[in-house]
């Protein structure tokens, strides 16, 4: 097993409990393990959550850390992914000042060429989103911060994978059990 | 409505729904899971429930401990003795935090314990009201499962899924935390037991190929090792085992808490693994071909250091549990499932066997520790009673065939290495988490568990003095404990570790003791100390002869030592005999 450290997601599917995230955060905080961004939602399966955490580790350690999270009574399954094994991307929003958006030419290429959108103008502020991965976020929040960023704010990973989960095909299973 | 629906208190489980309170309908999922006793402590937040605890006291039996700690640890040790769920119960706040060392202890167990707990009205929920605390939150990471109720309605559900949860698969701790308005309010009342949970698979597949896979490094072995655990006890496979082992002729070893599995006398028993293991075991556990663990988790006071852990071996790992594959050694064959069914599917696929030289080594390395350990240990002739003496004595009494409950520390290991069992769910001890006030509290549950059993708890002076207000719930419930205090006059485990490690400054483990027996009598237990060798065997067989609860004070050398052992760090064929 590969022991180099490296990016991994974690995809989990559970069900949609009070709680759980507090069981499966304490999973990595029991063993020190820093959380690069953790992002829950619903999943494709109605009622059913799906989380994608992304952690630095070696494979050993993700497969442990898989394991432990699958042991939850209220976790579905779960799953670890190389970057390659998955498409992942990262969003952000960006509040500058309105003035910079008529005075500063170059602001309106920025948008163009980074294919963010403008989301909203006001004669105070203006807000960008863009999603992409993220050196292409990186990169927009230096071109901007030329300028002034009055907010940045920046969203953890999400993910699909390209392997199929099987996790409706599981649930389906147990009610014909 | 009520005037329509005339419930039959007494009656306990119904299956037309019913319209009763909250609380009501806990004891009535409680006596519909077949609880018929439970330990706990009452408070504000939890009234309601005692209130119907004594409506329907004829059913379930409250245990009043004295301490929410001694509840949980009685809890467990009825679950222990008798492989069912225990449950225990406590108000809101410190209630329920006096109950999480017990938890702890049951999860790093795998005992199956319910757990309830009352809380403040919902609408109080988070505004620091009197008594509350986030229970839930504190039990998370020490619980298989927890939830909190706020509705009456949503009630039976909750008890029905903690307990299928508690006993199932892996057992372990739950913890249903109910707010007192749902106690208050009703719900139309009809208890199903749970079934399943859909995204919890408690026993994996086991898988045919990777039995055939084990036993076909088992045939070719030339020197297997079995080292089985707790899971055998659970999986109620202690016949498979035996079978096994006598069908492949394989020397089998326990952990701490496989301990009584297979009895102690089998000829191909060859004692326990670990820290304060049996010298063969340990020392061969670097020798052997191919290693079979079973039920077991390769815990750190198992395999000391990892990187010099039976490297040369083939590793067969069976366990109910995925996690614990490859957590900390990595196995060859690994065989996930029930342990009943893997090792029947696996005896099947063993060819008859005997390994006789290989055998011969253990004894070889037995009649060593005998020699340098033992021998010393359980029949002295230097002055100063030992600990090993004791157990050996209470063995002579007991035949085997008590329940021996151990505190942690010297006393432990000793009592563990050297008390003889007959019977399985005989060794109740507190291994992984190794929590200090165990044993008093765990031997009523066991004792209350079976009654029919002689259940001797073996503590030290200090683990006494850390739940010794049980001697009430003791003396209350008039359970026939027999109570064995090793007196060393310090903490001796720690004690041992400062004289071997610390250059004997020994810090904060001395401690001047109270006069025991006249505490126990203070309780109305009968009571004894004994301080010379010529005293031990007659207050013993005293003690064994009693009816009723006895306390036996032993007083011990003071500076004795646990041998053999495997110190931190080091590696199993590094363990030491003095
Ligand atoms: C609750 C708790 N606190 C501290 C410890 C650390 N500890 C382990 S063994 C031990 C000494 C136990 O002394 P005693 O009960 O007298 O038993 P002995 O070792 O002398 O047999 C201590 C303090 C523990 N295991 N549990």
């Amino acid at each position: 097993m590969n022991e180099e450290i490296q990016s991994f997601t974690i995809s989990i599917y559970t069900e949609n409990n009070i709680g759980l995230l507090n069981r499966i955060s304490a999973i990595f905080q029991r063993r020190h393990i820093n959380i690069e961004s953790l992002t829950t939602s619903q999943s494709e399966i109605e009622g059913v959550n799906r989380f994608v955490i992304v952690v630095h580790m070696t494979e050993n350690k993700a497969m442990k850390i898989v394991k432990q999270i699958e042991k939850q009574v209220e976790t579905i399954r779960a799953y670890y992914h190389t970057e390659d094994e998955t498409i992942f991307t990262e969003s952000c929003m960006f509040k500058i000042k309105s003035d910079l958006l008529f005075n500063e030419p170059q602001i309106q290429n920025i948008v163009k060429e980074s294919y963010s959108r403008i989301v909203t103008v006001n004669k105070d502020f203006f807000v960008l989103e863009k999603s992409g991965r993220r050196n292409e976020i990186e990169s927009l929040r230096r071109d901007l911060n030329v300028f002034g960023i009055m907010q940045f704010v920046r969203s953890g990973r999400i993910a699909v994978t390209k392997e199929e989960m099987k996790v409706s095909e599981m649930l389906k299973a147990f009610d014909n059990q | 409505m009520k005037e329509t629906q005339t419930i039959n208190k007494a009656q306990g489980v119904v299956n037309a729904p019913v319209r009763i309170t909250g609380s009501e309908a806990i004891v009535r999922c409680l006596i519909a899971e077949g609880v018929d006793i439970l330990y706990g402590y009452p408070g504000g937040a939890i009234m309601p429930v005692y209130d119907e605890l004594h409506k329907f006291r004829d059913k379930i039996h409250h245990v009043l401990a004295r301490h929410e700690q001694g509840a949980a640890h009685a809890a467990q040790g009825f679950a222990r003795i008798s492989g069912r769920v225990g449950v225990a119960i406590a108000t809101s706040g410190p209630g329920a935090t006096n109950l999480v060392t017990g938890i702890a202890d049951a999860q790093i167990d795998s005992t199956p314990l319910v757990c309830i707990t009352g809380q403040v009205p919902s609408h109080l929920l988070g505004s620091d009201a009197f008594q509350e605390t986030d229970i839930v939150g504190i039990s998370t990471p020490v619980t298989k499962w927890n939830c909190q109720v706020t509705k009456a309605e949503d009630i039976p559900a909750a008890i029905a899924k903690a307990f299928y949860i508690a006993r199932s698969g892996r057992p372990g701790p739950v913890l249903v935390d109910i707010t007192k308005d749902a106690q208050f309010s009703e719900l139309d009342f009809k208890y199903e037991k749970c079934k399943g949970v859909r995204s919890y698979n408690p026993v994996p597949k086991t898988n045919m190929e990777a039995i055939n896979a084990a036993a076909k490094l088992i045939n070719n072995a030339k020197k297997p090792m079995i080292v089985w655990g707790q899971g055998v006890i659970l999986g109620k496979a202690e016949a498979e085992l035996k079978a096994v082992v006598e069908k492949a002729g394989i020397p089998a070893a326990w952990t701490i808490l496989g301990a009584s599995a297979l009895p102690t006398a089998h000829p191909l028993n060859i004692g326990m693994v670990g820290m304060h293991g049996n010298y063969a075991p340990n020392k061969l556990t670097n020798e052997c071909d191919v290693l079979i663990a079973i039920g077991m988790r390769f815990d750190d006071r198992v395999t000391g250091s990892l990187d010099t852990y039976a490297k040369q071996a083939k590793i067969i790992h069976f366990d109910i549990d995925p996690a614990e594959i490859d957590k900390n050694v990595k196995t060859d064959v690994a065989v996930l499932g029930n342990s009943k069914e893997s090792l029947a599917l696996l005896f099947n696929a063993l060819n008859k066997n005997k390994h006789e030289s290989w055998l011969q080594k253990f004894k070889d390395l037995y009649a060593i520790e005998f020699d340098k350990v033992i021998k010393d240990d359980i029949h002295p002739t230097k002055e100063g009673l030992t600990m090993g003496e004791v157990i050996a004595q209470i063995n002579i009494e007991s035949k085997g065939d008590a329940a021996i409950v151990t505190d942690v520390g010297q006393h432990q290991m000793i009592a563990c290495r050297y008390s003889e069992f007959n019977i399985t769910k005989s060794n109740i001890t507190s291994g992984g988490l190794g929590t200090m006030g165990f044993a008093l509290p765990a031997a009523i549950g066991a004792k209350m568990a079976a009654p029919n059993r002689e259940v001797v708890a073996v503590i030290g002076d200090g683990g006494f003095q850390m739940n010794i207000q049980e001697l009430g719930t003791i003396f209350q419930q008039k359970a026939a404990v027999k109570i064995v205090v090793l007196n060393n006059q310090f903490l001796g485990m720690v004690r041992q570790w400062q004289q071997l490690f610390f250059d004997k400054r020994y810090a904060s483990t001395e401690m001047t003791n109270p006069n025991f027996v006249a505490i126990a009598e203070g309780y109305y237990i009968k009571a004894k100390k004994v301080t010379k060798r010529e005293e031990l065997a007659d207050a013993v067989k005293e003690m064994m002869a009693s009816k009723e609860s006895y306390f036996l004070e032993v007083c011990v050398e003071k500076e004795g030592n646990v041998f053999p052992m495997i110190p931190t760090g080091a590696s199993v064929s590094e363990v030491r005999l003095s």
